[in-house]
């Protein structure tokens, strides 16, 4: 395969502001791109906030760090492309246009949330949005983002599955069986590794064996790969692009690797998140490639906005942060009752089927 | 009535479908070109072609995943587990995925998949192909699970299961491919979470599902002519949803409960239903429920013992009369 080793990008760094799918953004178009990137980073700190408070349970994933790949890749999607993700999943969710409100009230399990608090954190969902989750089993959902792919050349429909993972995933045997069968049946899935260079607390290197890159495991199957800089949301957006269009016009998958970091643990209750790595090494990261910051630095070295309105962005989003606070405090409880909803497609909708036979048990 | 295997009863039930719905489509290992391992899908790849009927690498994870990512868009698969056995490398995908995403979604999804093969011991094959998952699959809310005794209930059963919304695991019996039936040339289905009286009786009421319904209706056989007494059999057919209500009438009418169960007896489907015959019928029992199910150790492989590993007749027969 074609691929370019990472030698070969930095020797020959090209500007991919200049690609086709760059060069043609409006200046709304890239504010709407900072605008999810300020979401997502926004969201999650004060969701931290409420965490560390004790209002929400179980783990929470952060994002921070990593929301050039989320926001740059869903940038692309057309009516017949589809998201799914494992479960660091808050930045794809409100990527794809999922509101503040419905995702923090799930954190804090309400009925208001959009998995009316039977999911948490892990498991955000809005197939409305071409959204199939927030999937907690690590590599669980590579089959899945298959199956997206299956269903719609099945369908015959011109689209594709984003099936996002970490880098730790790509040890499972699960994403090996789905790049077989990937390569095997041309399926339009496109699998994109955001190596954090963590899996939770195991380094890169003392988890993976490899040459050069995780994604170059792909060629064992035939399959296309790519690297690219998840720093620089227009390298992001030019990449996924390509393999996009391999699989729109081509039925073909790809894998590609989008090189990023996370600021924060494995999860806010990793306890380890500062003992696995130098301190320095995440201020490396926050001050030099942190890719909320680089791309405000683009926008205005291209006379796209200004800093005034960046903040006034930014002010606007983090009062609809906040405001996605409140809702969830206020938010109801589930009821006991709706234990026992959303079990059975039959029983929820008072089919024949549901009403057939005891399908719960015990009291 | 025209006397068809349980094999061809599955064939017609899968043929009728790809042809009744465009969604549907069969997978699995060997099911198209090879016909299927147990040749359940004879002739189907001939008819309908690759899109309909599609081999798979023997890569159960993989496909398995796939299919049900394909049931979340629409696709109605119906997945051939060449084993039921082989269930346990895609586990993660069938109990997680197919079992939770609905209720994880808070019900904004369903998976309409079918996952169906042969889950049964008694032919020599060894522990690894000689699983009887139903309990677990039955332990799983979000999954719903059928075990067909005869060639009438597959067709029948399997029909339904490829129409139903939700996932529906159909464990068939390798032991039971080949023989035969009668099963009508019109159009039918069966519902799941319908018991069906395999045979009428007054003293006891033997409850079982899968081949031990067949097991059963021998003993209860030798029961009426050896020993005067009149054996009810009812076989659960489906075991969620489960029909409670027909094992209630049973169980007041003979007062006698056998439970006869090809899984281990330790939190199998029979230890569950004993449970709600004491929870519910109490006051109607002249005796203690009695269960028979496959001996208590993985399957040995020797043809010589694995016969008696499994319920068998002669078991039956000597609990029953214990509590007559």
């Amino acid at each position: 395969m074609p691929s370019p080793t990472e030698d070969e990008v930095a020797v020959d760094p090209v500007d991919f502001s200049k690609a086709e799918v760059n060069a043609n953004l409006t200046p709304d178009e890239k504010m709407g791109i900072l605008r999810q990137m300020l979401r997502i980073r926004r969201f999650e700190q004060v969701s931290l906030k409420y965490y560390n408070q004790g209002a929400m349970g179980g783990f929470l994933h952060l994002y921070i760090g990593q929301e050039a790949v989320a926001v740059g890749t869903v940038s692309l999607l057309g009516k017949n492309d589809h998201v799914i993700t494992a479960y660091r999943d808050h930045g794809h969710a409100l990527s794809v246009g999922m509101s503040m409100n419905e995702c923090m009230a799930e954190l804090l399990g309400k009925a208001t949330g959009c998995s009316r608090g039977k999911g948490g954190s892990m498991h955000f969902f809005a197939p409305d949005k071409n959204y199939w989750g927030g999937h907690g089993i690590v590599g669980g959902q590579t089959p899945l983002g298959l199956g997206l792919a299956y269903g719609l050349k099945y369908h015959g429909l011109k689209g594709c599955a984003l099936c996002f993972m970490g880098d730790g995933a790509v040890n499972q045997g699960a994403y090996h069986e789905s790049l077989n069968l990937a390569a095997l049946w041309k399926l339009p899935v496109v699998y994109i590794i955001e190596n954090n260079k963590y899996s939770m607390g195991t380094t890169l290197d003392r988890s993976s064996a490899m040459r050069n890159c995780l994604a170059e495991r792909a060629d064992g199957y035939g399959i296309v790969w790519d690297i690219a800089n998840g720093e620089d949301l227009y390298e992001v957006r030019a990449k996924t692009a390509n393999a996009m269009r391999r699989a729109h016009e081509q039925s073909l998958p790809t894998v590609l690797e989008i090189d990023t970091y996370r600021y924060y643990g494995h999860s806010v209750a990793d306890a380890n998140a500062k003992k696995y790595r130098a301190a320095d090494e995440i201020e490396r990261y926050k001050t030099h490639h942190d890719p909320i910051r680089l791309w405000k630095k683009r926008l205005l070295e291209e006379g796209v906005t200004t800093d005034a309105a960046m903040d006034a962005m930014d002010n606007e989003i983090k009062l609809e942060a906040n405001a996605s606070a409140e809702f969830a405090l206020a938010s109801e409880n589930p009821s006991p009752e709706s234990i026992f909803e959303d079990v059975y497609w039959e029983v929820d909708n008072n089919t024949e089927a549901g009403n057939t036979g005891r399908h719960f048990f015990g009291d | 009535m025209p006397l068809i295997t349980y094999r061809k009863a599955l064939n017609d039930a899968l043929a009728e479908e790809i042809m009744r719905d465009e969604n549907v489509v069969l997978m699995g290992e060997e099911v198209a070109r090879y016909n299927g391992a147990y040749k359940v899908t004879e002739g189907l790849w001939e008819r309908f072609g690759d899109k309909r009927v599609v081999d798979t690498p023997i890569s159960e994870a993989g496909f398995i995943g796939m299919g049900i990512g394909a049931s979340m868009l629409g696709i109605r698969p119906v997945m051939e587990l060449m084993f039921w056995s082989f269930a346990y490398v895609a586990w993660d995908q069938i109990i997680n995925n197919a079992g939770q995403v609905r209720y994880m979604s808070g019900g904004l999804i369903n998976c309409p998949i079918v996952i169906r093969g042969p889950a049964n011991g008694g032919t020599n094959v060894g522990a690894t192909h000689s699983h009887t998952p139903e309990n677990f699959i039955a332990n799983t809310p979000g999954l719903k699970v059928v075990c067909p005794a005869t060639a009438y209930d597959a067709k029948g059963l399997m029909k339904t299961a490829i129409r139903d919304n939700d996932p529906v695991c159909v464990m068939e019996n390798t032991l039971l491919y080949g023989e035969s039936w009668e099963v009508p040339e019109e159009e039918y289905t069966i519902p799941l979470g319908v018991a069906d009286i395999k045979r009428e009786g007054t003293d006891v009421s033997l409850i079982a599902h899968g081949r031990a319904v067949i097991t059963a209706l021998k003993a209860a056989e030798i029961l009426a002519a050896e020993h005067g007494i009149h054996a009810e059999v009812l076989d659960l057919r489906s075991i969620r949803p489960l029909d409670e209500e027909a094992i209630m009438k049973t169980v007041c009418k003979t007062h006698r409960a056998v439970l006869v169960d090809e899984n281990k007896p330790f939190c199998g489907v029979s230890a569950q239903i004993s449970s709600m015959i004491m929870e519910q019928c109490f006051d109607e029992l002249d005796a203690p429920v009695q269960r028979v199910c496959a001996l208590d150790a993985p399957a040995i492989y020797s043809p010589a013992l694995e016969p008696i590993q499994l319920p068998t007749v002669q078991r039956i027969i000597s609990k029953t009369l214990q509590i007559l």
